[in-house]
């Protein structure tokens, strides 16, 4: 920087940079660190001991068991449907593929709560389902089913979106190459494809992970608020802010608060590793 | 001998290639798409098509209706715009400046998709709650940041940002130099460069960064309740009533808010692709 006298032109006046700098490190604070911070500040503002105490209550470890148990099955079944959907898309041209991936973008426009709502009233006491499935003793609505159902909505679009971008700009020519050499059609996918895509696929399973876990919208439709059946980690976090026991409402919230730090240093990580091979990673 | 002649000449859903699965792949998503998400927004639609039209009418004119919707677009508006001032800021410093931490702060611009929404609302709500850390301050000089719609408009600027600096950020990093350069050996002073040259290439990212954190915020539930005191007439949410009204097995009721939510959204969503063709169209890239 020898040349620091001489001011670019393409750059402010010092003054105007550190003005402008000192904004939004303050806006930043104000809106995304502080709240950060309370939320660990208010889970330990009685001490370790009572953190730990709340954590241990039989209601909050069922909450906890039923958000990993959504996520197991909510994730997996959106990688799934993630991979064969990018797979079809980007693989191959046909007819209608805009309007297909417009489609699979649906549930980022719809309200959390409208997510929920459309569970209800397809399996709810008034409709056509509903008088069939409690006939037949099948529970969904205020049930665990309801409450999968509601995050695989939501959580629908994450995986597919990070790999339909990426395998398109891979183009078909690595998997062209692998069948003329004689590979099966898994073959390929295995050792060709799936090689190639592995980074931005854990980026998607990432962000859908961290989604499902943290849903709280759409859940809260069709979960009935059951204590300790049909209540997820962020549904039992509302239950105990609102009976004003704010150590163990925040002590569960700084679960998820941790699980979110986890999710933002390996996305950075990703990024920072593997940037040209989650290319798409940086649009949303 | 006669392919080509079948290819050209009949109507084909697929061209032709070697690479197989293409209807498996195709056929499972587009099952999966319809079981989830198809045949449930039908059902919605379906619902509220069964209600008559003065039924229909009946719903969004009573008052308690038109006020939380007016509240959740005006909050939404009003965040939103917000948001595109200090996320273009954002978005500069981060791409422009050199500082220690640089990462980190570009980082924690997407906490808002990362941290749930109810873990966000109660911690802005203990924040800016008048016995809060901020609200303390901000009651000194006469603002009431919490249970009310200035709360709401709180919660969805925390929601809103990272959509406007993550659509303006990469067409930031795109911008030529060379052309800033021009401006000011043209005799531009950088204030002249900064609104006549680089703002009017931006602005399509800035509309789609808005566009997206309205949609966003019209729609938020979690990190709202919390912070708005949730006052029928005054600081209910469009979500919130929905909520309400399913409580109540109201189901109609809450049918007709969620359709006139989905219409308006789909309108917003049209908006957005309209300017990114323009955008493409005009610049070559989409925001």
């Amino acid at each position: 920087m020898a040349r620091k006298t001489l001011r670019s032109p393409t750059t402010e006046a010092p003054l105007a940079r550190y003005a402008l700098m000192a904004a939004a490190f303050l806006f930043l604070a104000l809106f995304l660190i502080l709240p950060l911070v309370a939320v660990f500040i208010e889970a330990f503002r009685k001490g370790p001991g009572e953190f730990f105490a709340s954590l241990g209550d039989p209601d909050t470890l069922a909450a906890i068991r039923l958000t990993l148990l959504v996520a197991v099955i909510a994730v997996p079944l959106n990688l799934v449907f993630g991979v064969a959907a990018a797979w079809a898309i980007a693989k191959f041209e046909f007819k209608g593929k805009a309007f297909l991936t417009t489609l699979i973008d649906l549930p980022f426009s719809v309200s959390p709560v409208i997510s929920g709502l459309v569970y209800v009233l397809l399996f709810g006491a008034g409709s056509v389902l509903g008088p069939w499935l409690k006939s037949h003793g099948i529970e969904i609505l205020f049930a665990v089913p309801g409450i999968v159902l509601a995050t695989v909505f939501v959580t629908f679009p994450f995986v597919a979106r990070e790999l339909i971008p990426l395998m398109q700009e891979q183009g078909t020519g690595d998997e062209e190459a692998a069948l003329s050499l004689g590979a099966s059609g898994w073959q390929t996918f295995w050792y060709v494809t799936l090689p190639n895509i592995k980074w931005g696929l854990l980026y998607g399973v990432l962000l859908c992970n961290a989604r499902a876990m943290g849903e709280f919208g759409a859940v809260s439709v069709v979960s009935g608020h059951i204590r300790g059946l049909t209540n997820t980690m962020p549904l039992h976090v509302e239950i105990l802010y609102n009976e004003y026991n704010f150590v163990a409402a925040f002590a569960v919230a700084s679960l998820l608060a941790a699980l979110a730090l986890v999710t933002l240093v390996v996305k950075t990580a990703l990024e920072l590793h593997y940037g040209a091979e989650i290319a798409a990673g940086r649009k949303h | 001998m006669t392919t080509s002649a079948a290819a050209s000449g009949r109507w084909r859903l697929r061209q032709p290639s070697v690479i197989p699965g293409f209807g498996l792949t195709l056929g499972f998503s587009l099952a999966y798409l319809t079981l989830i998400i198809l045949i449930p927004l039908a059902g919605l639609v379906w619902r509220s098509a069964s209600l008559s039209g003065e039924e229909f009418l009946a719903i969004l004119s009573d008052e308690r209706t038109i006020k939380a919707l007016e509240v959740s677009f005006g909050t939404a508006f009003v965040a939103a715009l917000i948001n595109v001032v200090f996320g273009v800021l954002v978005a500069w410093v981060i791409v422009r400046y050199e500082f220690p931490g640089r990462r980190i702060v570009d980082a924690i611009v997407d906490l808002p998709f990362a941290l749930p929404t109810a873990v966000a609302g109660i911690a802005l709500a203990a924040l800016y709650a008048p016995n809060g850390w901020v609200g303390q301050l901000l009651n000194l000089v006469g603002i009431k940041a919490a249970f009310n719609p200035t709360g709401i408009v709180i919660a969805l600027v925390f929601i809103g940002l990272p959509f406007v600096v993550r659509t303006v950020q990469p067409i930031m990093e795109e911008i030529d130099r060379e052309v800033e350069e021009a401006a000011a050996t043209l005799g531009a002073n950088r204030f002249q460069t900064i609104r006549r040259v680089l703002l009017p290439g931006l602005a399509p990212a800035i509309l789609t960064g808005f566009a997206l954190a309205f949609a966003r915020g019209v729609g938020e539930y979690g990190s709202v309740i919390f912070i708005a005191g949730n006052i029928p007439y005054v600081s209910e949410i469009a979500p919130l009533l929905i909520v309400i009204r399913l409580e109540e097995f109201n189901y109609g009721a809450a049918t007709a808010i969620a359709t006139i939510m989905l219409c308006l959204s789909f309108a917003m969503l049209l908006v957005i692709n309209l300017i990114q063709t323009w955008n493409r169209r005009r610049y070559g890239h989409g925001a």
